[in-house]
C-alpha cells in the first residue's frame, strides 16, 4: 500500500476514535456556556453508552436506541442541574460524583450485557457507508464520507451549534448568563430556565458520544466502554477555548493521537543518523500537556474571544444579585 | 501575637526534622508496589534478626502437609482484579470457581468472592476481609496480589493461600499458571494457515513476559505451518481500553496483516478484523458471536479442573504448597473448536501439533532460537528453562515489535 492510502487509511480511524471526543467536548462546551463546569461528562457518556446498547437490543430500532442514549445522557445532566442550578451545589464536586453515579450505574445495568452483540441491522444501519462523488477525493473521502453515518452527524451538531451559540438570539442571552447571570436576570432572560435547557441538551450530547462507541464502534458490551474519554472531553472543552468549530479540529487532533502511538511503534525512524524511539506513554500525555499549555496561553493572551465564560463554576443566588 | 505564631512554627518545624532524622534509621521502605515485596522481606528478616531467628516461610514451601478440612468446614475466598464477569479473564476464574463447587457438592455459602480488586494494599484490606468471615483458604488471581497475598500468608499460618500467576512461594502459599503459551502455538498454527499476505498482527496489552512468550509462541507456532510468515506485534501499554484495542487492531490491518491475534481482554479485534474482512483468533472465551465472519478460534482458560483438584487434596489431608505451572494436557487451558473460517486441513495441524505436545515430543522454546535482531538466544539441541521462559525479555525471529530487550 502506498503512503497516500496509508494516511487516509489512519486519518479514517482517527476520526472514529475523536467522535465520541467531540459529542463529549459539545456536550461540555454548552453546559460551560452557561456557566457550569461539568466533570460529569465521563459519566454521562457511560449512562447513554448503556442505555444505548439495552434500547438497541431491546427495540433493534438505531433511531430509537440514538434517542434511549440521548435521554440517559440528559437525565445525569438533570440530576446534575436540579443540584447546581437549584440547590446551587459545587460543580466540581456535583460534577465528580455524576461522572463516579455513571461509571456505577453502567456497571450495574452492564452486567447483565457482558459479551452480548448487537443486533445485526443495527450494525448494518450504522455501517460506514461511501457518499456518492464525495468520497472519491483523496484523503477526504476516506476521512468524512467512507464513514458511519454517527461519525458525519458530529461535526454537522458542531457547526449547527456554533451558529447556535453565536448568530441566535436565544445564543446571545445563553452567553450573556454565562458571563454575568446577575445581569441577564435583570434584562428579563430566565436564568434558571436556560441553565436547565442547556445542561440537559449538554447531557443529550454527552450520552451520544457513549452510545457511539457501544452501539457502533466496539458493538459489544464492555464493562467501563469509554475507558477515559470523557476526561479527555473535558480537556478539549478547554483546548477549543469554548468553541464548537475549534473542537472539532481538537477532537480529531486528539483521535490522531490516540492512534499515532500505535503508528509509531515497530516504524524505522532516525534522526541525524541514530535511531530514535518515541514512547508511546509520552504520546499518551500529549492531549493533557496541550491542554494545560493552551490554558496558559488564553489566560496570558487575554484575547476576549478566548476567554472562559466570566461566571464559570460560581452557583447564581438571585438574592445576592 | 504573630511573633508567638512564628516561634510556634519554628519549633514545630525543629519537631519534625527532628521526627524524621529519628525515623531514618528505620530501613527505608519503599511505597512502589514492585518494591513491596522485598520491603516486606526486608521487615521480615530484621524483625527476625531482632529475635534471633531465621525467615524459614519462603524455604518450607512444600514442606508442610496441611490437616484435612471437612467438607463443611471448607469457607473458600477468591479475590477478583476485575468483576466476575467481565467476559475475560476473570470470568474464566469465576466459572472455574462455580463448576468446582458444583464438582464437590459444596453449599452455595462456602465460596466467597470479592471483585474488583486493585493491586494496591486494597487487595491486602479484601484477603483479612475474607479471612475475618471465616475463609481457611485464599485464591488471588492477579499478578499484582502477590505481595499482599504474601504479606497476609505469613501472618495466617493455618489458612491456605494459592496465588495465580506468581512466583512467591511459601509453607502455605502456593502459585499456580497454566502453559497458555501451548495453546497460543496451536492457535499460530491456524492463523499461519488462513493468512494469505502471510502478515499477522498481535494485538498485545502490555511489554511483560507473559505476553512476550505468548506472542513468540504464537509466531513460532505460524512459522511451523508457513516459513515466511511475520508476526507483528503492537503495545496497547493498557489491560483494558475497548476503543484502544480497536483502533490498535484497525491500525495493523491498514498495514497489511490479515489475521489477527490478541493478548487483551476484549473482542474489538475481532469485530476490527471481520469490518475489514480479515480474520482473527480471540482470547480468553469462545467469542464467535462477536465476529462470525472473522472468528476462527481461541486459547481458553479452564480453572475449574485445578480448583477442583486442590480442593479435593485440602478435604484429604494431602495439601503441601507448591509452584505449579500445568502443562496444557491436564486440561487447565485449551483451544476452542475451530470455526467454519479456518481453512481446511487446519484440524489435523492442530491435532497432530497437539499430539506432539503432549507427548513431549516437540518443545516450543527448543533451538536453534535467534531474537529478531539476529542473536541467537538458544543454541541447537538445548531448550530453555521454565526459569528463563518465566522471563523471557525477546522476540523471536520472525516477530516485528519491540520487546523488553
Amino acid at each position: 500500500m502506498d503512503g497516500l492510502t496509508q494516511l487516509s487509511l489512519f486519518l479514517q480511524v482517527s476520526v472514529q476514535m475523536g467522535t465520541p471526543i467531540l459529542f463529549g467536548t459539545l456536550g461540555g462546551i454548552l453546559c460551560e456556556k452557561v456557566g457550569h463546569i461539568n466533570l460529569g461528562v465521563e459519566g454521562m457518556m457511560l449512562m447513554g453508552a448503556v442505555f444505548g446498547f439495552m434500547a438497541s437490543v431491546a427495540t433493534g430500532n438505531p433511531a430509537f436506541a440514538v434517542l434511549a442514549a440521548g435521554i440517559a445522557g440528559a437525565f445525569g445532566a438533570l440530576i446534575y442541574a436540579v443540584i447546581t442550578v437549584s440547590l446551587r451545589g459545587n460543580h466540581t464536586v456535583t460534577g465528580l460524583a455524576l461522572t463516579i453515579f455513571g461509571s456505577g450505574v453502567a456497571g450495574l445495568l452492564g452486567k447483565q450485557l457482558t459479551g452480548m452483540a448487537q443486533p445485526e441491522h443495527v450494525i448494518a444501519s450504522f455501517a460506514a457507508y461511501s457518499v456518492p462523488g464525495l468520497s472519491k477525493i483523496p484523503v477526504l473521502g476516506e476521512m468524512f464520507f467512507q464513514q458511519s453515518i454517527y461519525v458525519q452527524i458530529a461535526p454537522v451538531c458542531a457547526v449547527l451549534l456554533y451558529l447556535y451559540l453565536n448568530k441566535t438570539y436565544v445564543g446571545l442571552n445563553l452567553r450573556a448568563i454565562g458571563e454575568n447571570p446577575g445581569a441577564a436576570d435583570a434584562s428579563g432572560i430566565k436564568v434558571n430556565l436556560y441553565k436547565y435547557l442547556h445542561i440537559v441538551a449538554g447531557g443529550f450530547l454527552c450520552g451520544m458520544g457513549g452510545a457511539y462507541l457501544s452501539i457502533v464502534f466496539v458493538p459489544h458490551w464492555q464493562d467501563n466502554i469509554t475507558a477515559g474519554i470523557g476526561w479527555i472531553a473535558v480537556a478539549l472543552v478547554i483546548f477549543s477555548t469554548w468553541n464548537p468549530l475549534k473542537a472539532i479540529g481538537g477532537a480529531y487532533f486528539f483521535g490522531i493521537l490516540r492512534g499515532i502511538g500505535y503508528k509509531l511503534q515497530n516504524a524505522d525512524m532516525s534522526l541525524f543518523g541514530r535511531q530514535i524511539q518515541i514512547s508511546s506513554q509520552l504520546l499518551d500525555m500529549i492531549p493533557y500537556l496541550m491542554t494545560i499549555i493552551v490554558l496558559v496561553l488564553i489566560v496570558q493572551g487575554k484575547r476576549r474571544e478566548n476567554q472562559p465564560p466570566h461566571a464559570l463554576g460560581n452557583p447564581y443566588f438571585r438574592e445576592e444579585r | 501575637m504573630k511573633m508567638n505564631k512564628k516561634i510556634l512554627a519554628m519549633l514545630l518545624a525543629g519537631a519534625m526534622l527532628f521526627a524524621s532524622a529519628c525515623t531514618q534509621k528505620e530501613p527505608v521502605t519503599s511505597s512502589s508496589e514492585s518494591a513491596a515485596s522485598e520491603a516486606a522481606s526486608s521487615e521480615a528478616a530484621s524483625s527476625e534478626a531482632a529475635s534471633g531467628e531465621t525467615d524459614d516461610w519462603a524455604s518450607k514451601t512444600g514442606a508442610k502437609t496441611f490437616p484435612a478440612i471437612a467438607k463443611e468446614d471448607l469457607k473458600i475466598g477468591f479475590v477478583y482484579v476485575g468483576p466476575a464477569d467481565d467476559g475475560g479473564y476473570s470470568m474464566a476464574h469465576d466459572n472455574g470457581r462455580k463448576s468446582m463447587v458444583e464438582a464437590l457438592g459444596l453449599g452455595e455459602d462456602q465460596t466467597m468472592i470479592v471483585e474488583n480488586v486493585p493491586e494496591t494494599s486494597d487487595c491486602e484490606t479484601a484477603i483479612r476481609n475474607l479471612i475475618d468471615q471465616g475463609c481457611n483458604v485464599i485464591f488471588t488471581t492477579s499478578l499484582g496480589h502477590m505481595d499482599w497475598t504474601a504479606n497476609v500468608a505469613r501472618e495466617f499460618p493455618d489458612v491456605i493461600f494459592e496465588h495465580a500467576t506468581g512466583s512467591t512461594t511459601g509453607e502455605n502459599m502456593s502459585t499456580y499458571f497454566g502453559r497458555m503459551y501451548e495453546e497460543r502455538y496451536l492457535s499460530g498454527i491456524v492463523a499461519g494457515m488462513k493468512t494469505k499476505t502471510n502478515k499477522l498482527g498481535y494485538v498485545a496489552a502490555m511489554p511483560v513476559p507473559e505476553v512476550i512468550r505468548g506472542a513468540n509462541a504464537f509466531a513460532l507456532g505460524a512459522k511451523s505451518v508457513n516459513p515466511d510468515v511475520t508476526v507483528e506485534v503492537k503495545w496497547l501499554n493498557s489491560w483494558y481500553d475497548p476503543a484502544a484495542e480497536k483502533n490498535l487492531a484497525i491500525d495493523l490491518l491498514n498495514s497489511g496483516c490479515d489475521v489477527i491475534g490478541q493478548h487483551c481482554d476484549t473482542t474489538a479485534p475481532q469485530v476490527a478484523a471481520q469490518e475489514k474482512g480479515a480474520f482473527a483468533v480471540g482470547y480468553n472465551a469462545s467469542t464467535l458471536d462477536a465476529a462470525p465472519k472473522a472468528y476462527l478460534t481461541s486459547p481458553i482458560w479452564d480453572w475449574g479442573k485445578y480448583y477442583t483438584a486442590e480442593v479435593q487434596k485440602m478435604i484429604d489431608g494431602t495439601w503441601t504448597s507448591a509452584k505449579v505451572w500445568a502443562e496444557a494436557s491436564t486440561g487447565i487451558v485449551y483451544l476452542d473448536k475451530l470455526s467454519d473460517n479456518c481453512e481446511p486441513g487446519t484440524q489435523e495441524a492442530v491435532d497432530a501439533a497437539k499430539a506432539k505436545l503432549d507427548s513431549g515430543e516437540l518443545k516450543i522454546f527448543a533451538g536453534p532460537l535467534k531474537d529478531n535482531k539476529g542473536v541467537e538466544r538458544v543454541p541447537a539441541g538445548s531448550e530453555m528453562t521454565d526459569e528463563e521462559m518465566w522471563t523471557m525479555p525477546w522476540f523471536v525471529e520472525n516477530v516485528v515489535g519491540t520487546a523488553l530487550e
